[in-house]
């Protein structure tokens, strides 16, 4: 599982993993792109149908396979396609990060911006932002932190990744 | 003193608070039908078998083993491994074996941490020396050990394999008693299953008729700062109640008593991440649409991870606090 990540040769460039709504954010980077505006190659960036659909689980699963930043893109608050999809993303995001907060995760890690078609600048600028913020930060690196809290412990023999490992072989 | 014809059963408990112990006794007079059933071979806490008995034992054995607790100690390790080995069907039993448990809530805290707390700052404690355990002790020419106490805390199938989960804080008499027929009547779900239905609570909940489709609550309570109406939906009264996200089985005896579910069932097998899980669920409960109302309707919540991982941090995608340990020092 571990190995699947996608991310630099040397590992230590971070790698964000951005979950971009198809109507809003996902055209403006489609524009940043044709406008051939530069930003740093670190994002893997995700279409959804809508902010709202990114559950929580998925930045939480993000961040266990080794993404070191989630950047969440959505409509602005009134034009979600969806009406209020984005308004629930706000809160759950609110509420994750005070998950995260406590867990050890860096506010910065997670980021939720409003970026509509036509801002193919804003998704250059927040994405260079982000990508210094979490250099600043350092790699997260969940997998590497995991191996080091299994060292003090007898030879693994349980499934401990067997529940998200099924999950991702069935597509759920 | 076994008898060779009945199958051979043992109890085991590691990070635990005695309450999985007491559900078995609680069996009351369905105890005595198992143990007319099987020959318990192994109970600490009840019968005076040691680990050398079990050693003695062929590997496979023991027929089936019961393990509560989470996983703290290199004791425990060992000892699940050693039951692992010598019973054919190793059982997950309640909510710290299952998902880390209560217990599991010290992975907010790193190793040295716990210890600081409990050997020095706690309020009730006078350690002017600093004393605290050691895993090895000379004195007198005599060597003294103890187990070595690990920095994170871990589900029983993080350290070995299991065959089934028994879940709850404790799993209830039913339950432990139509798993002891099951595995007894080899009538057993495919393995790794945990053994209770596959739906949320609000299903078993007699409260569930009540409850709205779409919330929007403007905050959310605490059990003593209300009145609670006992014949409606307690997430409808702004009680945290997490039955929409948590595995029926218990038959919802805690919203039965005007007590919100704290979720010590832990999820369906379609959540990945109860803690996840439940902030989307509760994310979708509650009307605010600015940040600032969210803040302030999310500062009804105080404790978010305690509320959320009450019973399963260990279990969560990030397991514990993403403090900066190195192995090196985690492996002391
Ligand atoms: S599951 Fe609950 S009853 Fe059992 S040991 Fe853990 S805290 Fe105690
Ligand atoms: S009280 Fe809790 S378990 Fe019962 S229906 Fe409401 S949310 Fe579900």
């Amino acid at each position: 599982m571990e190995e699947q990540r996608i991310g630099t040769a040397n590992g230590q460039e971070p790698t964000i993993v951005a979950f971009f709504c198809t109507w809003c954010t996902y055209t403006a980077a489609d524009l940043a792109g044709t406008s051939r505006m530069k930003y740093p190659p670190n994002v893997r960036i995700i279409r959804v149908m809508c902010s709202g659909r990114v559950d929580p689980q998925f930045v939480v699963e993000a961040f266990a396979q080794g993404a070191d930043g989630v950047l969440i893109g959505g409509c602005h608050p009134g034009d979600c396609h969806y009406v209020e999809g984005n308004y629930k993303t706000l809160r759950r995001i609110a509420l994750l990060k005070r998950v995260l907060r406590e867990m050890g995760v860096e506010d910065e890690r997670l980021r939720l911006e409003w970026i509509s078609a036509s801002e193919g600048d804003k998704v250059a600028r927040v994405i260079n932002e982000m990508v210094g913020a979490v250099r600043r930060l350092g790699r997260l690196d969940l997998p590497a932190k995991r191996r080091g809290w299994d060292a003090e412990v007898l030879p693994h023999h349980g499934p401990t990744e067997a529940p998200a490992a099924a999950a991702a072989s069935t597509g759920r | 003193m076994s008898n060779p014809t009945k199958p051979q059963v043992a109890f085991y408990w590691c990070a635990s608070c005695g309450g999985c112990e007491e559900a078995v006794v609680d069996l009351a007079d369905g105890v005595l039908a198992v143990v007319d059933a099987v020959d318990i071979i192994f109970w600490p806490v009840a019968l005076d078998f040691k680990r050398s008995d079990v050693e003695a034992r062929p590997d496979g054995s023991i027929a089936v083993a019961f393990v509560n607790g989470a996983v703290r100690t290199s004791e425990q390790e060992e000892m699940a491994h050693l039951l692992r080995r010598k019973a054919q069907f190793l059982i997950a039993f309640g909510a710290c074996s299952h998902l880390g448990g209560i217990p599991g809530l010290a992975n907010l805290w790193d190793r040295e941490s716990v210890l600081r707390g409990s050997y020095g700052e706690a309020p009730s404690v006078v350690n002017p020396e600093g004393t605290r355990p050691q895993e090895a002790w000379q004195e007198n020419g005599r060597l003294t050990t103890l187990p070595a106490f690990r920095d994170t805390v871990r589900t029983l199938d993080q350290v070995v394999e299991v065959d089934y989960y028994l879940p709850g804080c404790p799993p209830t008499p039913k339950l432990l008693m139509d798993a002891v027929q099951a595995i007894l009547s080899g009538a057993l779900p495919p393995r790794g299953s945990v053994l209770a239905p596959d739906v949320a609570l609000c299903d078993q909940c007699r409260l569930k008729a009540t409850k709205p489709d779409r919330l929007l609550l403007t905050s959310f309570k605490r059990p003593h700062q209300v009145l609670i109406d006992p014949e409606t939906c307690l997430l409808s009264q702004g009680l945290l109640c997490l039955g929409p996200a948590t595995r029926a089985g218990c038959e919802a005896l805690c919203p039965s008593g005007n007590m919100p579910c704290t979720g010590c069932f832990g999820p369906t097998s379609r959540v990945h991440d109860v803690g996840a899980k439940l902030v989307s669920a509760v994310g979708s409960a509650f009307d605010a649409n600015s940040p600032e109302a969210v803040e302030a309707v999310l500062s009804s919540i105080p404790d978010p991870v305690g509320t959320f991982y009450r019973y399963s941090l260990p279990a969560s995608r990030l397991r514990r606090k993403v403090s900066q340990v190195s192995p090196a020092e985690a492996a002391q």
